[in-house]
C-alpha cells in the first residue's frame, strides 16, 4: 500500500479519487431517486463532443466538455418538460448529437489525439495537480449546492407535484440539479472515462437503497461504497495492471450485488 | 356530523368564469362557472373522466385553461396563493422505497415557509407531529413512509397538507384506500378545522354519498357543472342522469336521502 503512494500519479489520483468519491455518491442519492440513471448516461457521453471541441480548438477540454455537458443537461430537462417527448427520446437524441459531433471535431483536427482514449476510458496517469484543484473546487460547490438545497430537493424528488402546489421552484430546481449532475459528470471523466463514470452516478445510491431505509443512512452507506470502490479499485488496478476506470466500476458492481443480498436478508 | 349554515356572505376564495380546458382534441371540462367561499366545504362529485381532477389542477394552477378566468384568493392562481393551499393529489407520485420516515413527508408540508436555506427546527417538528396526533398517526412518526399502508399513507398525506396552515385545503378522492371508520374520523376532522380556524375544503370524489354527507355545497360535474348549491336537492333523478348517465341506481345511506328507507324495505 505504502509502495503504491510512492508514485505521484498514485498519490493525485487517490486524492482525486476520495474527492470524487464523496461528490458522485451524493449527487447518485439524488439521481436514484429522482430516477436519473439515463439522464446521467446522456449527459457523460455529451461530454464527448466537448473533450473533441476542446481538443480542436486547443483549449481546455474539461472546459468545452463542462459547456457541453450542462448545455445538454438542461436542454434534455427542458424538451422533456416542454415538447411532445419523452426525457427518453430526449436523451436519445442529444447524446447521439453531441456523440456525433465529436466524432466530426476529431475528423477536422488533423493531429491524432491519443489524450481522447484517456477521456474516453479514464488514465489516472493524466491526472495532474491542476486537475485536482478543479475537482476540488468544483467537488466543494457541488457539494455545497446539494446541502443548500436538501430539503427542496429532496421534496421535489419525493413528488415534484405536491412540491410545486406548496411553492416550491420545482422547474428551478430541476434545472439547479441537471447542473450539478453535468459538473459532477465532467470533474470525473479523468479518472473513471466517459463511458463508465453513469456508473458511479448510480452504484452508490442504488446500493445503499438495498439497506437503508432513511435519507441521512442512504446518503452515508452511498458514500461509504462509493470510497471502497474507487479506492479498492485502483490498488486492484495498480497491482493487476487493469485500467481503472473499468476496475473501480467492476468493483463497485460487485457490492452492488453483495448489497443486494444483504437488503434481501434484512428483509426476511 | 352537524351541518352549519355557511353564510352567503363569506367572501369567495376560489373563483373558476366560463373555464374552458381542452385535450387532444376535446373538451374536458366546458363552460365552467363555480365559486368556493372562505369556511365552506365544497363537493365536486361525477364520475370517472367527467374531469374532476383537472377542475382541481385548474384552481391551483398545475393546468392552465384554455378559455375563461380562475382566481385563487382573488389573484391568478400564482405561487403566491398557492402558499395557502394545502394539497392532496388523486395518485402519489412517492415512491414506496423513498427513505423517508411518517414524521419527514409531514414536515414537507413546512418547507416552503422555512424559506431556502433553512432548515426545520424543533418547532416545525412539533407542528408535524401535532398533525400526525390530529390524524391518529402519532405512533407510525417513526416508521419509514413505504411500509405503511395505503390508508396510512393517505392519512400522513392528508397531515403533510394541513401542516403549512393552510386556508384552502384541495382533496382529490381523499377516501382512496381509507377504511370507512377512518373516513368518518377524516370528515369530523374537516368539519372541526372548518368551524373552529375558518378552514375552506374543496373536495373531489366519485362517491355521491361522501359528497352528499360532508359537503356544505356540492357540485355535480360531467364536463359540464350540472348542479351547483345545496347538497339535498343534488340527488334529483334529472340531475344525476346528466352527471352518471341513465343506468345509475342511486343507494345514498345518509339522512338526506328521503326515499333511502323505502329502498332498503324493497331490497
Amino acid at each position: 500500500m505504502i509502495e503504491i503512494l510512492n508514485f505521484e500519479f498514485m498519490r493525485n489520483a487517490f486524492l482525486a479519487g476520495i474527492m470524487l468519491s464523496i461528490v458522485l455518491a451524493v449527487v447518485s442519492f439524488f439521481v436514484v431517486l429522482k430516477r436519473y440513471s439515463f439522464i446521467g448516461v446522456g449527459v457523460s457521453h455529451s461530454a464527448f463532443g466537448g473533450v473533441a471541441l476542446g481538443s480542436l480548438l486547443g483549449i481546455s477540454p474539461t472546459l468545452t466538455a463542462l459547456g457541453f455537458a450542462v448545455i445538454v443537461s438542461n436542454a434534455i430537462g427542458y424538451v422533456g418538460r416542454r415538447e411532445r417527448l419523452s426525457t427518453d427520446t430526449a436523451i436519445g437524441i442529444f447524446f447521439a448529437l453531441a456523440m456525433a459531433l465529436g466524432v466530426i471535431f476529431i475528423g477536422l483536427s488533423d493531429k491524432y489525439n491519443t489524450d481522447l482514449f484517456g477521456y474516453l476510458f479514464g488514465n489516472i496517469l493524466a491526472i495532474t495537480r491542476t486537475d485536482i484543484v478543479v475537482v476540488g473546487v468544483l467537488g466543494t460547490i457541488v457539494l455545497f449546492a446539494c446541502y443548500f438545497f436538501f430539503k427542496e430537493l429532496l421534496f421535489v424528488a419525493f413528488d415534484s407535484e405536491v412540491a410545486f402546489v406548496s411553492g416550491m421552484p420545482v422547474v428551478f430546481l430541476d434545472h439547479f440539479f441537471l447542473t450539478i449532475l453535468a459538473i459532477a459528470v465532467v470533474i470525473s471523466i479523468k479518472i473513471v472515462g466517459i463511458v463508465l463514470v453513469s456508473a458511479l452516478l448510480v452504484i452508490p445510491g442504488a446500493a445503499a437503497s438495498q439497506v437503508t431505509d432513511r435519507y441521512v443512512s442512504m446518503i452515508a452507506v452511498s458514500i461509504g461504497v462509493a470510497l471502497i470502490s474507487t479506492i479498492g479499485g485502483l490498488v486492484i488496478s495498480y497491482y493487476a495492471d487493469l485500467a481503472s476506470g473499468a476496475t473501480i466500476v467492476t468493483f463497485a458492481s460487485l457490492i452492488f450485488f453483495i448489497m443486494v443480498g444483504v437488503g434481501r436478508l434484512r428483509k426476511r | 356530523m352537524n351541518k352549519r349554515e355557511v353564510g352567503s356572505g363569506n367572501p369567495v376564495i376560489a373563483e373558476l368564469n366560463d373555464v374552458w380546458v381542452g385535450y387532444n382534441g376535446k373538451w374536458v371540462l366546458k363552460s365552467i362557472f363555480l365559486n368556493c367561499r372562505a369556511g365552506e366545504i365544497l363537493g365536486i362529485v361525477g364520475p370517472n373522466g367527467a374531469g374532476k381532477s383537472t377542475l382541481l389542477k385548474v384552481i391551483i394552477g398545475l393546468i392552465k385553461p384554455d378559455r375563461g378566468n380562475v382566481s385563487l384568493f382573488g389573484k391568478k392562481p400564482g405561487k403566491e396563493a398557492r402558499l395557502d393551499v394545502g394539497y392532496l393529489p388523486q395518485i402519489s407520485h412517492a415512491e414506496r422505497s423513498f427513505p423517508v420516515t411518517a414524521l419527514d413527508v409531514v414536515m414537507m408540508g413546512i418547507y416552503s415557509r422555512i424559506g431556502l436555506f433553512g432548515r426545520p427546527g424543533r418547532k416545525e417538528r412539533e407542528v408535524a407531529l401535532n398533525m400526525l396526533s390530529m390524524v391518529n398517526m402519532a405512533e407510525h412518526a417513526g416508521r419509514p413512509f413505504g411500509v405503511l399502508s395505503g390508508g396510512q399513507q393517505q392519512r400522513i398525506n392528508i397531515a403533510r397538507a394541513l401542516c403549512s396552515n393552510p386556508r384552502l385545503l384541495m382533496l382529490d378522492e381523499p377516501s382512496t384506500g381509507v377504511d370507512s371508520v377512518a373516513q368518518e374520523d377524516f370528515y369530523v376532522l374537516l368539519a372541526k378545522l372548518r368551524d373552529e380556524q375558518g378552514l375552506s375544503v374543496i373536495m373531489v370524489s366519485h362517491d355521491i354519498g361522501v359528497i352528499t354527507s360532508h359537503a356544505d355545497q356540492v357540485a355535480c360535474l360531467n364536463v359540464e357543472v350540472h348542479y351547483h348549491g345545496e347538497p339535498d336537492l343534488c340527488i334529483s333523478d334529472e340531475i344525476m342522469e346528466k352527471v352518471f348517465g341513465k343506468d345509475l341506481k342511486i343507494m345514498v345511506h345518509d339522512s338526506k336521502c328521503a326515499t333511502c328507507h323505502m329502498r332498503h324495505e324493497d331490497v
